[in-house]
């Protein structure tokens, strides 16, 4: 924990990727599964599955075809790095794709990518054309298309993503059974964030050790930050994993930071007071990567109004106690700040948010309540008057 | 056949014809004519051989997917927290003078559709719009207005 700011170059370094491409088909699926389990990696985008044994599963499948996506949805306010990676080293994403291929035996990919990242489209389309004659090279049997959303924050759950790319409506669906036993067209399909891919690679160029060393036991290797808010410093960060989010604010705030929204609207808010018992990371608050900083100049009740705005529009719907919640917990507070309820009803909507936690079907409804609760835990006076 | 029939025609020659090809088929519509319309959504469902409603019910799930007619270039500035905290408020203003027209609404001329949207992915350099797929971050008031009076000098 006392481990200060350490920066990391492993996602956006320059690597021969073919190179490594071409020593992981000449070994086993197990080989490249095992060294993967055996680095620590834990998937990026957020619920922090581990990625081997994700690959795994979906090996031990047995079926005519299986699938590889790359989640490119990005749609957690306060992300931008997998925009910054696929811009930035797409052809390392393409690779770690076609990793994940040869571990699952998939030998078709997907990239869902979110429609407000059309702009990267052309350039993805030459990185693609350009991997696919390489991989032709390489004898490797195995292509990558694109589908694109079109505005859904919820698309970027994994089964809403794959009703998204089978032309339905983006609702998720009920687990299990999970993706890695019947995902896009009811097939084995591996799903990763853009940045896992990434890490992936790394790992197969490297071997396990590297990644294994960094970070702490339960968040093992880098991280890359998206870093926004009240900071003379915003932009994007490989970091290694296990800081204390003191030491974050040191190196990033801006000598008055008040709060910080770790891991994005459906995250946590902690409070200055407890900057320093708060490690980034697995066994602390996990982030997908969204870090943003408020200082004493901001209203909180405004940026709790701004979280459940969010929520309250991109709730799919499907199942009540998020499609109500979300809606109650907005006009709840305003009802609070605007005197027609008192401030006791506060305990009330916290109460529904723990029936939000439990009962609601996907993670946008059970993660709703995380910036409410510690919002409203460490700041509720701000809400009140 | 009208335009919209023979573009749905010629994209589902693209696409397919299976249930996975409706997004790309109803993006595609969207690119051109910056909307779905009755006609489009009917021709879709006949190319892909299910029901208008379906269509309909799926196309209506998504926000980037209007079923009311849209300006030739749509405006989205971002509303989500940090782009907030930057200034997004006087962005909008801004534009709401320009293009005479309150958020939410076309231009009459059908030029413009001036809209809000949730994190568009650029947080450390906002305010941040869209136009179309094209992005413009760190915006000033006066900057969205000048990119605006470029586009109002083509055609
Ligand atoms: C509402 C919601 C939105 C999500 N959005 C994303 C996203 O934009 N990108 C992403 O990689 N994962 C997102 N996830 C997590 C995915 O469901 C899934 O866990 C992830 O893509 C798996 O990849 P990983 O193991 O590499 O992290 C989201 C989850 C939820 C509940
Ligand atoms: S929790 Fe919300 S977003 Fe998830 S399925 Fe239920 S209504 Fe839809
Ligand atoms: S908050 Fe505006 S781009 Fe993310």
């Amino acid at each position: 924990m006392e481990n200060k700011i350490k920066k990391v170059d492993l996602i956006f370094e320059k690597v021969d990727y073919l190179e490594v491409l071409e020593r992981s088909f000449k070994r086993t699926q197990d080989e490249i599964i095992l060294d993967v389990i055996d680095s620590g990696l834990r998937g990026r985008g957020g619920a922090g599955f581990p990625t081997g044994l994700k690959w795994k599963f979906a090996k031990n499948e047995e079926a005519d075809q299986k699938y590889v996506i790359c989640n490119a949805d990005e749609g957690e306010p306060g992300t931008f790095k997998d925009r910054e990676i696929l811009t930035q080293v797409p052809e390392k994403v393409l690779g770690g794709m076609a990793l994940c291929g040869k571990a699952t035996g998939a030998s078709e990919g997907y990239i869902y990518l979110r429609g407000e990242y059309n702009f990267l489209l052309p350039s993805l389309y030459a990185a693609i054309d350009k991997f696919h004659a390489q991989m032709k090279e390489l004898n490797f049997d195995f292509t990558i298309r694109i589908k694109s959303g079109s505005g859904a924050y919820v698309c970027g759950e994994e089964t809403a993503l794959m009703e998204s790319m089978e032309g339905k409506r983006g609702e998720p669906r009920n687990k299990p059974p999970f993706p890695t036993t019947s995902g896009y067209l009811g097939k084995p399909t591996s799903i990763n964030n853009v940045e896992t891919l990434v890490f992936a690679l790394m790992i197969a160029k490297e071997g396990p050790n590297q990644f294994k060393d960094m970070g702490t036991f339960d968040s093992r290797g880098s991280k890359v930050f998206s870093v926004s808010g009240d900071t003379p410093k915003a932009g994007i960060y490989e970091l290694e994993l296990g800081m204390s989010l003191e030491d974050f604010v040191n190196e990033f705030g801006d000598g008055d930071t008040k709060a910080v929204q770790i891991g994005g609207a459906s995250g946590f808010c902690v409070a200055r007071k407890h900057f320093k018992e708060t490690v980034i990371g697995f066994e602390g608050i996990p982030t997908g990567g969204s870090m943003m900083l408020f200082n004493s100049t901001r209203s909180m009740y405004n940026i709790l109004n701004d979280y459940l705005e969010f929520f309250e529009e991109e709730s799919c719907g499907q199942c009540t106690p998020c499609r109500v919640g979300c809606q109650q917990l907005l006009k709840g507070i305003e009802a609070v700040k605007k005197g027609i309820k008192p401030p006791s009803y506060l305990d009330e909507l916290q109460k529904l948010s723990e029936t939000m936690k439990i009962a609601s079907k996907c993670g946008l409804g059970q993660s709703a309540p995380n910036p409410f609760n510690s919002i409203i835990n460490n700041f509720r006076e701000e809400i009140i008057y | 056949m009208t335009n919209v029939e023979e573009l749905v025609k010629q994209q589902a020659e693209i696409h397919g014809h299976k249930r996975e090809s409706l997004m790309p088929i109803l993006q595609a519509v969207i690119r051109s004519e910056r909307f779905l319309s009755e006609e489009a959504m009917v021709a879709i469902a006949k190319e892909l051989d299910i029901s208008t409603a379906d269509v309909y019910g799926t196309a209506s799930f998504y926000t980037f997917m209007d079923t009311k007619p849209k300006g030739k270039n749509i405006i989205r500035v971002c509303k989500t927290i940090t782009c907030h905290m930057k200034g997004k408020d006087a962005v909008i203003g801004a534009l709401e003078d320009l293009l005479k027209i309150k958020l939410g609404d076309n231009t009459s001329d059908g030029k413009f559709s001036l809209l809000q949207a949730n994190c568009l992915g650029w947080c450390h350099k906002g305010p941040v719009m869209l136009i179309n797929d094209e992005v413009y971050p760190e915006v000033t008031p006066q900057s969205a207005v000048e990119v605006i009076q470029e586009y109002l000098k083509q055609k």
